[in-house]
């Protein structure tokens, strides 16, 4: 079990050191989920400008783009440096290297989302933490789900034609679930009055569903990152 | 034993088929939807033969990945195909029972936005499979066994979720005379689908096996 | 031969659909307790004049074409592999000798 959650963090460490070093991918992905924000907020005008609800949408939106593209770039980093081939012939369980790269995934979009929320409660004047406890847990609990269908599909893309595109493709309609929740209970939480309940029932959603992708996960990315 | 089967099973296939419409007319008239709603008889059907598509190849996907069988690997695909094209036919023929009988073609309802979030999964399996190149044979395995995951999702999502799309519980509770036709069209459509994985699989391992013969002449 | 009499029931089908679909009868007055299938609750608009026949007749059309258009483009495409796989033994077979 030691070993286990040793070989976990041997993984994520590798992550967090190299991107404490060059801070690629955080900030490109910062600059893309503003770019995001951005595009989306005129996308969706009323009377010439921009929509005052749509905040929640567009939070999950940029989460989901940006977090697409911290992946494939994660894992692109990974075939470059040639060193997937050297994880899954080093010693550890397979398991244990999956976990270890959705923690490093985990930190780093947490990361951006810790800039990105603020920023989107500020541009449309969203309250998004007078409950700021269900408003995390939201977004804990969206981002595990996403980013753990979002690990597998990664790793397994890495060496395939296409994958550029393929991740997005392959993702998009799993996460559908993911993203409709987090939206729907942000949505709630950023009604006048809060709708409580109604937030607590798809946060529940959410963890529903990470259960359900976090088993799927560990369970096929063995059989399929093996040769 | 694809040959034996096949051509009397499509003879009776194909006859269920020409005979459902006669069924379907006389069956008794729902109450408010008068003529729109004997879209039912097919659309559901379809619905049935579309969850156990997914099954099928969410299973055979399993299988493939944990035992790396060629032929568990054909049925996944086989399955795949056919989950797509019923799924076509589910979410086309809805949307033109709805647009009489609820006055839109389309709702963002639990139901419909998980049946085409489904479609949309499987059809990523195909693509994948056509444009991934070596090795996505066990990629899109993965995909297939999230798409089947799916299945039990969408079906309760009509009971958990205030719907505009009918409930489960219309099936058990159908009038007498609605019954007959709609069992019937469920055979003629599990029918029609056990035909489709049975060409298809085996499409699948001629393919292999040319394959391997164009290997062969290349020694 | 047996071929053949698949295909002559597929157009009997196709050809016997149709006009069964062209006859309409007013349906029944609308009975209470309908909790089986929701009523119309989005305001319907009183030029909404596509035909239910016509709706139905697509619908089953398509389900037809789909399906068995399909099924027959799958055999189809065995058909020409297994050729395909005739012309490829008998060139190993005779590259062999």
């Amino acid at each position: 079990m030691k070993a286990f959650a040793r070989a976990v963090w041997v993984v994520t460490r590798k992550d967090l050191l190299i991107e404490t070093r060059t801070r690629e991918i955080l900030f490109t992905t910062v600059f893309f989920a503003l770019a995001c924000v951005l595009v989306f907020a005129f996308g969706f005008v009323k009377e010439g400008r921009p929509m005052e609800d749509v905040a929640a949408g567009i939070l999950w939106i940029a989460i989901a783009f940006s977090g697409t593209l911290a992946l494939g770039r994660a894992f692109e980093r990974e075939r470059q440096g040639e060193t997937l081939r050297a994880l899954l012939i080093a010693p550890i369980d397979r398991p244990a290297l999956y976990l270890g790269k959705l923690l490093g995934i985990l930190i780093l979009l947490a990361a951006v989302e810790i800039l990105i929320v603020p920023l989107v409660a500020l541009m449309f004047q969203a309250a998004l933490f007078d409950h700021a406890l269900i408003m995390v847990a939201l977004l804990v609990a969206g981002t595990l789900g996403f980013a753990a269908v979002g690990t597998l599909f990664a790793a397994m893309l890495v060496r395939t034609r296409s994958r550029d595109v393929m991740l997005p493709v392959l993702l998009y309609p799993l996460t559908v679930p993911v993203i409709i929740a987090g939206v729907r209970g942000t949505a709630a939480l950023l009604q006048q009055p809060a709708d409580l309940p109604m937030a607590r029932a798809w946060l529940s959603f959410l963890l529903f569903f990470d259960i359900v992708f976090l088993t799927i996960s560990l369970w096929t990315f063995e059989p399929v990152m093996t040769e | 034993m694809l040959n034996r089967l096949f051509v009397p099973l499509a003879v009776v296939a194909a006859a269920m088929f020409a005979y459902a419409p006669f069924m379907i007319l006389n069956a008794p008239y729902e109450a408010t939807m008068g003529l729109v709603q004997k879209i039912f008889y097919f659309h559901a059907s379809a619905g049935m033969g579309l969850f156990l598509a997914a099954f099928v190849s969410g299973i055979g996907s399993a299988v493939f990945l944990f035992t790396r069988k060629p032929a568990a690997d054909r049925v996944a695909v086989a399955g795949a195909e056919l989950t797509v094209m019923l799924g076509l036919i589910v979410l086309v023929t809805g949307p033109l029972w709805a647009r009489k009988a609820w006055g839109v073609w389309w709702q963002w309802d639990a139901r419909l936005t998980s049946t085409l979030v489904m479609w949309m999964i499987f059809n990523a399996y195909l693509l994948l499979r056509r444009y991934g190149g070596p090795g996505s044979d066990r990629l899109a395995a993965a995909v297939s066994l999230f798409g089947m995951a799916n299945v039990p999702f969408v079906y309760w999502s009509v009971n958990v979720w205030r719907t505009l799309h009918p409930t489960t519980s219309v099936i058990p509770s159908l009038k007498p005379g609605m019954r007959g036709p709609f069992w019937f069209c469920v055979v003629a459509f599990l029918l029609v689908s056990t035909l489709i994985l049975m060409v298809r699989t085996e499409l699948e391992k001629r393919r292999q096996e040319l394959d391997e013969l164009y290997l062969a002449v290349e020694d | 031969m047996i071929k053949k009499a698949v295909y002559a029931l597929l157009l009997v089908a196709v050809l016997g659909g149709t006009p069964a679909f062209a006859q309409t009868t007013p349906p029944k007055t609308p009975t209470a307790g309908q909790d089986d299938f929701v009523p119309v609750s989005a305001p319907t608009n009183a030029n909404d004049t596509i035909p239910a026949p016509r709706l139905v007749a697509i619908a089953y059309g398509f389900i037809w074409v789909v399906l068995f258009g399909y099924l027959w483009s799958v055999r189809s495409r065995l058909g020409r592999v297994e050729r395909e796989m005739e012309t490829v033994s008998r060139r190993v077979s005779a590259g062999r000798k």
